[in-house]
């Protein structure tokens, strides 16, 4: 055990349920260091993190902190160890200032003294190199003066082991920049740094040491020095394991959909696609790879008529009529009414694809509900289309009036893939599809997909585990931060080469606001 | 002199609707709209005149002190125990705040005016429910009320009760904006989920500010039966105050500071009409309904506006779990 | 996801986590057996303030509801205006949209239709008043709901606030009113519209002058349970109060349903109101809606927006203060009696609610595991 750890975890397992979130991960940290903690989506690294803030209890395992072993059962006891954690979803109160913000939950101050505390404030700023106005509102701040805030507040605090959850992802370049020199000089001031990221140039710079996680176990760690972009990428990814999904060669293929140019800025203001432009063909799968957040959504969802885009145009070429048209500024009813078939299963199962609350017929409905001049619904066709998806795709519920909420999460993808197909689509989006499904239902899934593609329907297929991407699609597009880093030939890539490429550094630089 | 005598009703008429309002401003800010405001008053009310009759009944020569003590803390007590049981349905089981809200007012209500209205049958006394005695020493005024001539009728010529009101709304107004349980307070009701992070106890700051703010509300109604209306219950009396009180609220912007202005205002808009000469009877209508005409126009206005500042809290009516998140 | 398998070294002693599949039977139950613990401390409250025995309370609880056909028809009177004023609100709350200004939208109602029988009873054919006083009473209902919903869909106005601040405007223009319809003079009441002519009162049937009232209400929960479970509008007013996102996804317009289904709120509301005046007071008062606002939005949740609920829930409510109003009348109480015991009945049912939606876990103490 070094002398100069500053936290050091032995072994740590955490489930839960069947899910098995991290397994005998073994780490330290050492004071005055900056250690990257890399992984895939799914690795358990928030999880890891969350257990050494408080939020979760380990179900075997120890922790260490200054040699001796630690109980962290909430977050006042990480409080206590001086363990701060900056989440990626920041917990700020809105009409609050920074300083209130940064002060809140304090108990042990003998006075309530604000102008004290906005000189504290000031001190630490001056120290690191923060630049923040105290007194002004969180509801003002750019993304990045709200970071500072969560961080400000961690020192604030005196803690001596900061976490940061993937601290970049909202970040433009040149903040980043600006938050590596600070992260720097607090290594400097001897502060222990955990950094959990995707980006490889990102931790090839910043970082002295790297630990790898994969699917909840822990790979190892290796000096930053000595590492470079592929030897991280292998072991990020691991090797390739092959699941034998069943792949035809793509038939009688025609450009179906055409994305030109779009891309969105978001509610925040934050850029999430850039100049984005790819088409899709009938009878082909096109995966789309990238770290989670990397625009998958705002692109489905733009195609679907849900997201306003602020450039460019979705061309759609109709197979019936032959027309040529542009789905942009779009609603998802015009889009229907235009006589084009898309389907489109969100990552949102229940908040979004379907209604919790509602049986399986109701749901049956949400799509085809206005159908026929008559003020009332017709349950009969839904009925029956619900009978024959929980025949046909063996979905296990009690009967077709259950509440969809009720049924567990393969079930649930079942119903909602079965309702999207259903409508005889001639482009199927399915986002995470996969997701929290057994080995069973997902080869169900790429069943259904693999059958759209044989019947000529243009699927976009949205995945995070590489090896179905690369088995399961005909070509794969990979996002980047917004942008697309290429697109590849799912035959003949390799996993390594779809790493590197969803961790490739923007070469665009944002536009600054 | 004329002046001083409308700004004396006025504020007369503006103290129940300071104290409720107030309690209310407490409550909202932790989170909890709480509609059963009506109702608490009414037992707040209630609750004292019983309390005074009690005790003027009890005993052949009440002390004074006692007189106002009783009263004081019956309906402390009352209203204390609406807003708990409504703390308790809506915080630790989760109920919905309105259909809760309401149901207590309901309650309320209904216990006030039986309680007020038919107590002195219970006992055998027959007439009305009249606690004179003690109603005179809570309306007591200033001692250099009278001193002062028009000074004095604006400023001392008050029970007690009237400057307890205004000193609570100040002191709610300082804990608000200047203490650390007040920022606590506030970071509850705008965002349980932060709140919670930083290890603020959610569930402990609704239930104080519930129930104090309940408290606080029952004041109002032993103000309006043991002063205003001198120790005489009538049922119904009350009338739709305990509303007004929450249209005070959002007039007030949520501060208990602009609150104290705005009672005065909605109870000069209460009596107005009696000194304005040649004023019809459809016209006083108009004028007790602006109170609400011009609530309305600030709840669209700073809606519309859309200022992070003067929004009711953001997690308003919702309830909190915390294994949501 | 649970964390239940958590070993927190201070480890909570009840833990409470949501559930979500209690069997619609035994949440029926749940609220039984609260209704029935409710109607117990009831029982209590009444004999301890009486200081009669139990069964006599309730005989005469009973006999408050059912004792005489005139009682019987005052009961059903009562219902068909609190349920009808309960299926109004129904629509919005299903959409989670929160109306609570129930009681001015049905007096906005009331006073449209008693303005119609004041001033043209004597201008128009008898044959056409009834009609215009429908319209116009469901017009201002409509109106009362709509601005609301209005500022609502467009600028996120706080719905609850602004319906309840609605209701006082709607008392005070019966107030003002009230100056100019006065009846006598200077009795600040209206007293009974055309006592003689009857001119815009709904007719009796089989000389039961409710019947009318009772029938139309019958009729309206009959189309609201369909327009609810069947139509193509209850549909989408179940998929926006699910969830707005899902409603987006499948293209529906959002603040249109908000708007429509307000209207049809509001709309509702103002046909309570005129049943309430042409078809029972034939008179207008502020008090004319009488609270059924307020209460019917109790009865709409307790019945969990299930219009053939309703008829249960309004029933308890009606059957609580006519009982309770008996009682009164019968050991000279005051009326008020019958509120005290809708709030205790109405606290245990709200609370049972809890025990149907979250499990309780009780842990004994185990210091390691």
């Amino acid at each position: 055990m070094a002398s100069n750890a500053a936290i050091e975890l032995v072994n740590i397992t955490k489930t839960f349920g069947s899910t098995v979130a991290n397994k005998d991960v073994c780490l330290t940290v050492n004071k005055g260091e900056i250690l990257s903690i890399l992984g895939e989506n799914g690795s358990g690294k928030t999880t890891l993190m969350n257990m050494i803030s408080g939020i979760y209890y380990p179900d075997s395992g120890q922790i260490f902190i200054d040699g001796k072993e630690a109980v962290i059962s909430g977050p006042k006891d990480a409080f206590a160890y001086k363990i701060g954690m900056i989440h990626q979803h920041f917990k700020l109160v809105d009409v609050f200032s920074a300083a209130e913000n940064i002060v809140l939950g304090l108990e042990d101050e003998k006075g309530f003294d604000m102008k004290n505390y906005v000189g504290r404030i000031k001190e630490i700023s001056d120290q690191y190199g923060f630049d923040i106005d105290p007194n002004k509102k969180i509801y003002e701040m750019s993304v990045s003066e709200k970071q500072t805030v969560e961080i400000i507040k961690v020192l604030f605090r005196g803690a001596d082991i900061l976490i940061l959850d993937e601290p970049t992802a909202v970040l433009t370049p040149q903040e980043t920049q600006k938050l590596f020199a600070i992260l720097r000089r607090m290594r400097d001031a001897g502060k222990a740094i955990i950094i959990i990221t995707h980006k490889l140039h990102e931790v090839l710079s910043l970082s002295d040491r790297v630990s790898v996680l994969r699917k909840g176990e822990y790979v190892g760690t290796v000096k930053t020095s000595e590492a470079n972009e592929a030897i991280l990428t292998e072991m990020m990814v691991g090797k390739k394991i092959a699941l034998n999904i069943h792949r035809d060669e793509p038939s009688n293929e025609e450009v179906r959909l055409s994305v030109e140019g779009i891309s969105c800025i978001n509610r925040e203001g934050v850029s999430v696609l850039n100049d984005i432009s790819f088409s899709v063909n009938s009878g082909e799968i096109l995966g789309i790879a990238g770290i989670a957040g990397s625009g998958q959504r705002e692109l489905l969802e733009s195609i679907a008529g849900l997201q306003k885009i602020n450039h460019g145009k979705i061309i759609y070429n109709n197979p019936k009529t032959g027309e040529v048209e542009n789905l942009r500024d779009k609603t998802p009813r015009q889009i229907r009414d235009m006589g084009v078939r898309l389907s489109f299963v969100p990552e949102d199962r229940l908040g979004m694809g379907l209604v919790g609350n509602m049986d399986i017929v109701d749901n049956m409905m949400l799509r085809s509900y206005r159908k026929g001049h008559s003020v009332f619904v017709r349950r009969k066709e839904p009925q029956n289309l619900a009978d024959e998806i929980i025949k046909r795709l063996g979905v296990v519920t009690p009967d077709s009036h259950t509440p969809v909420r009720r049924l567990s999460g393969g079930n649930v993808q079942k119903v909602l893939v079965g309702r999207e197909i259903s409508s005889s689509p001639t482009v199927l989006m399915a986002a995470y599809p996969v997701r929290g499904l057994d080995i069973n239902s997902s080869y169900t899934i790429y069943n259904l997909l693999n059958e759209q593609k044989s019947k000529g329907v243009a699927v976009i297929f949205v995945g995070e585990d590489l090896d179905v991407l690369l088995e399961l699609c005909d070509r794969i597009m990979v996002l980047s931060g917004g942008a697309v880093s290429d697109i590849v030939d799912a035959r003949t890539a390799t996993k390594e080469q779809i790493g590197l490429l969803m961790t490739k550094s923007r070469e665009v630089s944002h536009d600054n606001k | 002199m004329l002046v001083a005598t409308i700004i004396k009703k006025s504020v007369e008429q503006g103290i129940p609707l300071l104290f409720g309002s107030t309690g209310e401003i407490l409550t909202e800010k932790s989170g909890n709209l709480n509609l059963g405001i009506p109702g608490i008053m009414y037992v707040g009310g209630s609750a004292g005149i019983l309390g005074a009759y009690l005790y003027e009944n009890a005993v052949a020569t009440p002390n004074p002190l006692l007189c106002v003590l009783i009263p004081l803390i019956a309906s402390l007590i009352g209203s204390t125990l609406l807003a708990l049981i409504y703390s308790f349905l809506t915080i630790t089981l989760r109920a919905n705040q309105n259909v809760t809200g309401l149901a207590l007012t309901t309650f309320g209500v209904g216990f006030g005016d039986f309680f007020g209205g038919s107590l002195t049958k219970i006992f055998g006394n027959g007439g009305t429910l009249s606690v004179k005695l003690s109603s005179d020493y809570f309306k007591t005024p200033l001692p250099f009320a009278k001193s002062l001539g028009w000074f004095g009728e604006i400023f001392f010529s008050y029970g007690f009760l009237a400057y307890v009101a205004i000193i609570v709304a100040l002191i709610s107004a300082f804990v608000l904006k200047r203490t650390r349980v007040g920022l606590h307070l506030r970071a509850v009701g705008e965002n349980p989920a932060t709140a919670d992070a930083a290890g603020i106890s959610v569930t402990k700051y609704k239930y104080l500010a519930t129930c104090i703010g309940g408290a606080i509300a029952g004041l109002g109604g032993l103000y309006f039966i043991m002063d205003y209306t001198g120790g005489a219950w009538t049922n119904g009396g009350f009338g739709d105050r305990g509303w007004l009180a929450i249209a005070l609220v959002i007039f007030a912007l949520w501060r208990p500071n602009i609150g104290i202005l705005g009672s005065i205002v909605f109870g000069g808009l209460y009596i107005a009409y009696s000194y304005i000469s040649g004023l019809s009877r459809s016209a006083i209508a108009i004028f007790n309904m602006l109170p609400y005409v011009v609530t309305i126009l600030i709840l669209v206005l700073t809606s519309v506006r859309n200022k992070k500042e003067t929004q009711p809290p953001e997690h308003l009516g919702l309830p909190y779990f915390r294994e949501e998140r | 996801m649970t964390t239940n398998n958590n070993i927190h070294i201070h480890e909570p002693i009840i833990q409470v986590s949501k559930r979500d599949d209690m069997i619609w039977y035994k949440s029926w139950i749940v609220r039984a057996i609260a209704i029935i613990l409710a109607m117990i401390v009831c029982g209590i409250v009444t004999v301890l303030l009486t200081g009669l025995d139990p069964i006599s309370v309730y005989v005469s609880m009973f006999e408050g509801n059912f004792g005489t056909e005139r009682r019987l028809w005052a009961m059903l009177k009562e219902l068909a205006l609190l349920l009808c004023v309960s299926l109004a609100v129904t629509p919005a709350f299903k959409m989670k949209f929160w109306n609570i200004g129930a009681e001015g939208q049905t007096l906005a109602g009331a006073l449209a239709c008693s303005a119609c029988m004041i001033l043209l009873s004597n201008i128009v054919p008898s044959y056409l008043l009834i009609p215009i006083m429908l319209v116009a009473s469901v017009a201002a209902g409509l109106i009362w709901a709509i601005v609301p919903a209005y500022f609502k869909a467009k600028f996120n106005t706080n719905e609850t606030l602004f319906t309840l601040m609605m209701n006082y405007i709607a008392m005070q223009l019966v107030s003002f009113c009230i100056v100019f319809w006065e009846n006598p003079k200077n009795s600040n009441t209206v007293g009974v519209i055309n006592p003689d002519s009857m001119l815009g009162w709904l007719p009796s049937i089989g000389g039961q002058k409710y019947a009318m009232c009772v029938i139309v209400v019958a009729l309206l929960t009959v189309i609201m349970y369909i327009y609810l479970r069947y139509s193509k509008q209850g549909y989408e007013i179940s998929v926006v109060g699910e969830s707005q996102n899902t409603a987006r996804y499948v293209g529906i317009n959002v603040k249109k349903v908000i708007i429509r289904t307000m209207a049809i709120s509001g709309a509702l509301c103002g046909l309570a109101g005129f049943l309430i005046v042409s078809g029972v007071d034939h008179s207008i008062t502020t008090a004319s809606a009488g609270g059924m606002g307020f209460t019917a939005i109790m009865v709409s949740w307790l019945a969990k927006f299930n219009p053939v609920v309703m008829v249960l829930t309004s029933f308890l409510i009606v059957f609580l203060e006519c009982g309770a109003g008996q009682i009164a009348t019968a050991f000279d109480l005051n009326q008020s009696v019958a509120d005290i015991l809708t709030g205790i009945i109405l606290f245990a049912i709200i609370g049972s609610e809890f025990f149907i939606n979250y499990k309780i876990k009780f842990h004994k103490k185990n210091k390691e595991a």
